[in-house]
């Protein structure tokens, strides 16, 4: 793509420069440390699954009997168990759910253990390959069915069954990626509940069942439509690793995924978060899942304006620990909206090229571009005006990841009919200008251009700011979103664990071969 | 006094309504002619199905046009909102709170329960405000607490204690399944229980509350669609203004 905004190479580099410096000596912290979530998820992918009568899931019972042994990894005792039982991996889930206590059990020798071991790693690696296989051979035999960019639509009934109806809907309409937006207070359990849901508050619990349901309801649109549909969760909140986990198991697509989102909007330690994001994200690298990063929350809490550059800020952060984690650039979903107050002269322009910016600045990822949503209001009819618009500076930007606007934002949970009128929307701006962007070439000292160099350069100052404090003590002090989070408080600190010398994770180490870290 | 009015297309009284609506029937002659007959049903004459298409196999959508004889008398509607036409503005707030209190007005905001969203309390509460309509913490003479998302009603009542606070502000954006009254509700039992609910002014927010559902709820005052933080500025000054 030709660049248009003349944007310095050197500054660009500059920006990359001090986020990996900004990154290093967090990734030094989290390399010595595990905790809780990242235990169970490596259970899970080991084969743990299941609940007790109090609904208490397996991976849960299994950490928590070992309490201070953690810090050596639980995947021993589950190894261990499966030896000294005798039974298979569903056998032992049983147990465990009617009361086996895996820390009670001795330990088997340490080379039978590596053995076993190994066994799971690779019962794991063949089922994860055959979803990654199986992916690229249906987006390979519907290559060119998809829309650029990509319709994404969100289901949020509560019910697992009356999502699949909504999903279904919107997928036979033209939807290219289902998300099912979660339970609101699903972020902060510690826990990932069992089986199929159909309670749920804003939204509908993240379960591997529900995964199961969705992926299958969506496979058969894929077939019957002759166009793969993506399907999306939240490896976000206290339990990211595990949804990630169970998100490779079960073929998600897509993951909302982001390396400092949980710190600040949902006040989730950041030891806990910066710990449990890298794992989330290896297992996402694995399984050839696209992130999806939050900056758009920036832009809901403060000025889509003022506070342009911390989107490009994190976004440059983001990159970074996604780099770190194995991630491909063509995984990197990062995200920015469209959020500025749609009575602001020329605020159009400014739209345009900080999504332009994002698009030059991260040629080869695929930019998640978010709708307006603090200034929709009860208006539906201006709603879709400002819809329109954010479908035309994204059809004219090239971006990657298109979440579609919804007339009601304001108002409910959107309607069958709501996403109709949306995917309508987009596919008659996008397809009426489709080459429109290619036509274009925009003033040197105009007002476009000059926004996005500012904005880069706001960045810079930002990015240099943060590294001189330190990425810690900058989130301490309250420099991203204007909100403080001290380093020792927060949700979910109690489940940090520093890993002791002979902490054991095969299923890390394979990761950690197989994505070059 | 009565005065007759019903809605107005191009003609006075000629009842023009807009409706838009999804049945689950799949789309065709049948669908439409049930779309028609359901908006004669609502009362409408010239029921009209000027746009139908199909959502999903078992779906189809409408956009209908209907002229309606149902009047309303506006001179017998009452209205109960929290502020009267009466509003102070930012500076008239700061000068009425200086002659009336003569102390700097304490609110505590959050968003509470499991609601995450924070875009009502921000609203007013924010420096920024919204829809430049400054927020409560721009307010010289008020002393403004922002808790954020996701606060337990017992830490808020906790912290408005705390900061010896004149009024509580309560935003509740997810009303899914009514999960908001029950939260609500439960705020107003704690005060209750712990002796405090006539300490504090106690407010309710967001898209789908009223001023009449918080009021039943046994709150002060609730603000719905369209409030800005004069609103509640005006109506904390007059509450307080009777109290002292």
């Amino acid at each position: 793509m030709e660049k248009r905004l003349h944007l310095p190479p050197e500054r660009i580099d500059r920006a990359r420069e001090l986020a990996k410096r900004i990154v290093a000596p967090v990734q030094e912290f989290i390399e010595a440390h595990t905790t809780v979530t990242v235990e169970r998820a490596t259970l899970r992918l080991a084969g743990a699954d299941g609940a007790d009568a109090d609904g208490v899931p397996v991976p849960n019972l299994v950490v928590d009997q070992l309490r201070d042994r953690l810090e050596e990894g639980a995947l021993k005792y589950w190894v261990n168990a499966l030896l000294r039982t005798g039974e298979g991996v569903a056998g032992l889930n049983r147990r465990v759910a009617d009361g086996l206590r895996v820390s009670d059990l001795p330990l088997a020798d340490p080379i039978a253990l590596e053995g076993k071991a190994a066994e799971l790693v690779s019962a794991c690696t063949m089922r994860v390959r055959g979803n990654r296989t199986l992916r690229e051979e249906r987006l390979g035999r519907y290559a060119g069915k998809n829309h650029s960019p990509l319709l994404y639509v969100i289901v949020a009934t509560g019910n697992i069954h009356e999502d699949v109806k909504q999903a279904r809907a919107a997928a036979e309409q033209g939807a290219d990626v289902v998300a099912v937006i979660r339970t609101t207070a699903q972020s902060l359990l510690d826990y990932v509940p069992y089986g199929a849901t159909t309670e749920g508050f804003g939204g509908t619990y993240a379960t591997q069942e529900n995964f199961r349901i969705m992926r299958a309801a969506l496979d058969e649109v894929v077939e019957k439509e002759g166009r793969y549909v993506y399907l999306t969760n939240y490896a976000s909140g206290l339990c990211m690793p595990e949804i990630a986990a169970m998100g490779a198991l079960e073929r998600l697509d897509m993951m909302l995924n982001d390396s400092m989102y949980g710190i600040l909007f949902r006040d989730i330690n950041m030891y806990r978060t910066f710990v449990d994001q890298k794992f989330s994200r290896m297992i996402n690298a694995w399984a050839g899942v696209i992130i999806n990063t939050g900056e758009d929350n920036y832009l809901t809490t403060s000025d889509a304006v003022e506070k342009a550059y911390t989107v490009l800020a994190s976004q440059f952060l983001n990159e970074r620990f996604a780099f770190a984690a194995g991630l491909q650039p063509w995984q990197m979903g990062l995200g920015h909206a469209f959020e500025m107050d749609p009575t602001i002269r020329n605020g159009f322009l400014m739209e345009l090229s900080q999504a332009l910016m994002a698009r030059e600045i991260f040629p080869e990822a695929p930019l998640k571009y978010m709708p307006p949503t603090k200034f929709m209001t009860g208006d539906i009819f201006r709603g879709v005006v400002q819809n329109a618009l954010f479908n035309f500076v994204s059809q004219m930007t090239g971006q990657g990841i298109h979440l579609l606007g919804m007339l009601t934002e304001a108002i409910h949970t959107p309607f069958m009919q709501d996403r109709f009128l949306a995917l309508e929307n987009a596919k008659y701006v996008m397809n009426n200008m489709a080459d429109l962007g290619d036509e274009v070439t925009f003033r040197h000292d105009g007002i476009i251009v000059r926004r996005a160099q500012a904005v880069l350069e706001e960045s810079i100052a930002f990015l240099e700011k943060i590294d001189a404090t330190g990425l810690m003590p900058a989130i301490e002090q309250g420099l991203f979103a204007d909100i403080k989070r001290p380093r020792d408080m927060g949700k979910g600190l109690e489940g940090l664990r520093k890993k002791a010398e002979n902490y054991w994770n095969p299923f890390e180490t394979h990761l950690q071969r197989e994505l070059g870290l | 006094m009565t005065t007759i009015i019903r809605p107005y297309g191009d003609t006075l009284d000629d009842g023009a309504v807009q409706l838009s609506f999804t049945l689950p029937v799949p789309f065709g002659p049948r669908g439409r002619e049930a779309a028609r007959l359901f908006v004669e049903k609502l009362g409408f004459r010239h029921a009209e199905i000027v746009h139908a298409a199909p959502l999903s196999e078992g779906f189809s959508f409408y956009v209908a046009y209907g002229r309606t004889e149902t009047s309303i008398d506006v001179d017998t509607i009452h209205v109960e909102e929290a502020t009267g036409e009466k509003l102070y503005s930012m500076n008239e707030a700061c000068a009425a709170i200086r002659a009336r209190l003569g102390r700097k007005l304490v609110v505590v905001g959050a968003c509470t329960g499991f609601d995450a969203h924070t875009v009502g309390i921000d609203a007013i509460m924010n420096m920024k405000g919204y829809n430049h309509h400054y927020g409560l913490e721009r307010y010289q003479e008020v002393e403004a607490h922002n808790l954020g998302a996701q606060v337990p009603n017992e830490k808020l009542i906790d912290y408005a204690v705390k900061v010896n606070a004149d009024a509580i502000l309560v935003s509740q954006i997810v009303t899914q399944k009514d999960v908001h009254i029950r939260n609500l509700t439960e705020l107003i039992e704690l005060l209750e229980a712990r002796g405090l609910r006539e300490r504090f002014v106690v407010c309710a927010g967001g898209s789908r509350i009223s001023n009449k559902l918080a009021v039943e709820l046994g709150y002060d005052a609730g603000f719905g669609q369209g409030t800005y933080a004069e609103h509640v500025a005006t109506f904390l000054i007059e509450k307080l203004g009777v109290r002292s």
